[in-house]
């Protein structure tokens, strides 16, 4: 009898750990994504950089060469230029990346993602923006004092139809 | 007859009496060892037994709630966060247990699984006959980590926020996808109803796979126990609402994509990867997750010690009676048409999925002994241990024994070590399973001088080849044919639960034998 008590209540202790290490481990302890005092700079872009070459006309001898359904009067090459970022704050660079072009022809969209933890306060953040295939130099720059609230996230994007690099 | 040497491998090497080496099926003692010491109220309940059965009931429980939950949820960015926090506290007593159990039953399961993986693997259940178990049990780990990790994002709180971010930054890194999936979430007008509808599809549509999934998992078992035993299945229903009154499961912040959050109630079992990410890299952990799996999945076919021959049929005894279709643990048995009798079926032995256990030649009718021939010759038979081994062999050592009363012990390699207990007066003969024996061997031992016979096999639930100790127990007690004869003396024999440590049932069964038919022979 007392035996079986004593496995019973083993069981029962050992069903209650269980169970107990469960709800701990589901709960706690408490995770710090990011420290108190720090902000999250994300720089991303989805972008088509510029074609690398000019359309152009093509001549009647050309278009006569063609199969008449791919006669088009202009002739535009498809690949497009990769895209360079650069980010400092506080004249230091935290980020600097090329990203190409996707597909086949290598005519797609450019993408970046990163997420960058910085200090949270006041800094001077200059954004340096690259689409075409100018081999030194920037298109768009992008020079201001940004604010970081601790635990905040800012990003900074491009958008052509929102006037070129953005910082949210 | 063969008598087992000690060993931790799948496949060990024995020797038979003759002192040929054969190789036969054994499970590592030591895990035994350790299993069987959970046999705290019995064997039958031990979770470790039932870990298979158990995540499948976790998994129904899962189901159960997480209809309920998604009868009530609002898919919708705006909608779901209020939903399911209103759920919580509003309707705490009915919503909020729902909730609270699908949580801790996701964290079950997955450990449950994990521990029916580390089993089998331990067990050495990942090769040969459980090629095929064993590789689609791992196909659904991927699903299973979809479907959990999916559930934090529905309910768009920070938490879900965090994980839905980490897991869309872990995965840009695979080159799988051609646009940055993190960049959904770089704004609060990036999270749409549609990508709601995504996550809604992830943890309802993956489960439905996993559940597709486990049917192939299942397909070469035989009489699957999918559910655990019912006491079992309420410690556990209670187990969940306990934990549900006493820690109930309630939403984080909503999330607000302008902020990372300050501190996270995280679920490290079901969301470690992402601080794992964190620490280290997505491609590092990526590295990892793939390696594990390319390793998991390579383990059947890593180079393992020779697999032990599987059963064969013999067509000439062969009656086509498919009793050995109904007791094979693996259904590697099917019955085809006799080539040389017409009219009949014969069993056919498909050498993949047999584990050879033996359990089918004591299933066979023509495994009995009495039958008159100079050499036994059964319809299905283990070429390493032939069951005509096991006659001779007996019927040597009991002319050779001169004690006054001579008991026969069968066992197995898989539980108590009857060899342990061979003497004078104790003739032990150890199967790959005791499920081997043919019950007639018992009447024949009798008969053929044995004072009495003890049949020992693993205890409850715990048969290394699943329905082996089921199979003997029935065939004994004369409900599962072959069965022994009721004119057999009961009180000439004795079954008893052997776990593999601990020889002390099998002692004191063997003298509580020797004592009834020591008081048997006196009043004679």
């Amino acid at each position: 009898m007392s035996i079986s008590f004593f496995r019973w209540s083993a069981q029962a202790v050992l069903y209650a750990a269980f169970a107990g290490v469960i709800a701990l481990c589901s709960q706690w302890p408490p995770y710090q994504p990011l420290q108190p005092d720090q902000a999250l700079l994300k720089i991303s872009f989805l972008h088509h950089g510029q074609r690398l070459a000019a359309c152009v006309e093509q001549s009647p001898e050309e278009l006569a060469k063609l199969p008449p359904n791919m006669r088009a009067p202009m002739r535009c090459p498809r690949e497009r230029a990769p895209v360079t970022i650069e980010v400092d704050l506080d004249g230091r660079m935290v980020y600097s990346g090329t990203a190409p072009p996707v597909g086949l022809s290598r005519d797609g969209p450019a993408s970046v993602y990163r997420s960058i933890p910085v200090p949270a306060g006041t800094h001077r953040m200059q954004v340096r923006f690259r689409d075409s295939a100018r081999p030194t130099g920037f298109d768009v720059v992008r020079d201001e004092i940004v604010q970081f609230a601790p635990l905040q996230v800012r990003v900074v994007d491009f958008s052509a139809e929102r006037g070129g690099i953005t910082i949210e | 007859m063969v008598v087992a040497m000690a060993g931790t491998a799948a496949c060990t090497r024995s020797r038979d009496m003759t002192g040929t080496v054969v190789r036969g099926v054994s499970f590592p003692k030591w895990w035994r060892a350790l299993e069987d010491r959970f046999d705290l109220v019995s064997p039958a309940l031990n979770p470790l037994r039932h870990l298979g059965s158990l995540a499948f009931l976790l998994f129904w429980i899962l189901v159960a709630t997480g209809v309920y939950l998604y009868a009530v949820i609002d898919t919708s960015v705006d909608g779901a966060y209020r939903s399911i926090d209103d759920l919580s506290r509003q309707q705490w007593w009915l919503g909020g247990v729902m909730r609270s159990v699908h949580r801790y039953a996701a964290d079950m399961f997955a450990l449950v699984t994990l521990a029916h993986l580390l089993r089998e693997w331990v067990l050495g259940r990942f090769r040969a006959f459980a090629t095929s178990s064993w590789l689609t049990g791992v196909a659904l780990l991927p699903l299973m980590a979809v479907s959990a990790i999916g559930g934090f994002w529905l309910n768009w709180d920070q938490l879900g926020q965090y994980s839905a971010i980490s897991s869309a930054e872990w995965m840009d890194g695979w080159p799988l996808f051609g646009s940055v999936l993190s960049r959904n979430f770089l704004d609060p007008a990036a999270v749409s109803d549609r990508l709601f509808s995504l996550f809604v599809f992830v943890h309802i549509g993956v489960p439905l796979l996993l559940l597709f999934g486990l049917w192939f998992h299942l397909r070469r078992l035989a009489q699957v126990k999918v559910w655990p035993p019912r006491p079992m299945l309420l410690v556990l229903l209670v187990m969940l609402l306990a934990m549900a009154a006493v820690a109930p499961v309630m939403s984080h912040p909503p999330a607000n994509l302008a902020t990372v959050p300050a501190a996270l109630a995280i679920d490290w079992i079901l969301l470690f990867v992402h601080p794992l990410v964190s620490a280290t890299s997505a491609t590092a952990v990526s590295v990892l997750v793939i390696g594990v799996m390319l390793l998991l999945l390579a383990l059947p076919f890593w180079r393992g010690s020779a697999r032990a021959a599987v059963a064969e049929v013999h067509p000439m005894h062969c009656s086509g009676c498919r009793r050995c279709v109904a007791d094979c643990p693996y259904d590697a048995i099917t019955m085809v048409p006799h080539p040389q009798r017409r009219g009949f079926a014969l069993a056919e032995v498909d050498a993949d999925a047999c584990a050879s256990c033996g359990i089918c030649v004591g299933s066979c009718p023509s495994s009995t002994p009495f039958r008159s021939m100079a050499t036994l010759v059964t319809g299905i038979d283990l070429p390493q241990q032939p069951i005509d081994d096991l006659r001779r062999a007996m019927r040597e050592r009991l002319a050779a024994m001169t004690a006054p009363i001579r008991i026969v012990v069968f066992g197995c390699d898989q539980s108590a070590a009857v060899r342990e207990v061979d003497s004078d007066d104790v003739a032990a003969f150890s199967f790959t399973c005791t499920g081997q024996l043919p019950p007639s061997f018992v009447e024949y031992a009798l008969r053929d001088g044995a004072s009495g016979v003890l049949v020992c096999t693993c205890p409850e639930s715990g048969c290394a080849f699943r329905l082996g100790e089921r199979w003997t127990a029935e065939r004994l007690a004369g409900i599962r044919a072959p069965v022994l004869r009721s004119s057999v003396e009961e009180t000439r024999w004795e079954l008893v639960a052997c776990a593999g440590y601990n020889l002390t049932p099998l002692r004191t069964a063997l003298a509580a034998l020797r004592r009834r038919l020591d008081v048997r022979g006196s009043s004679k």
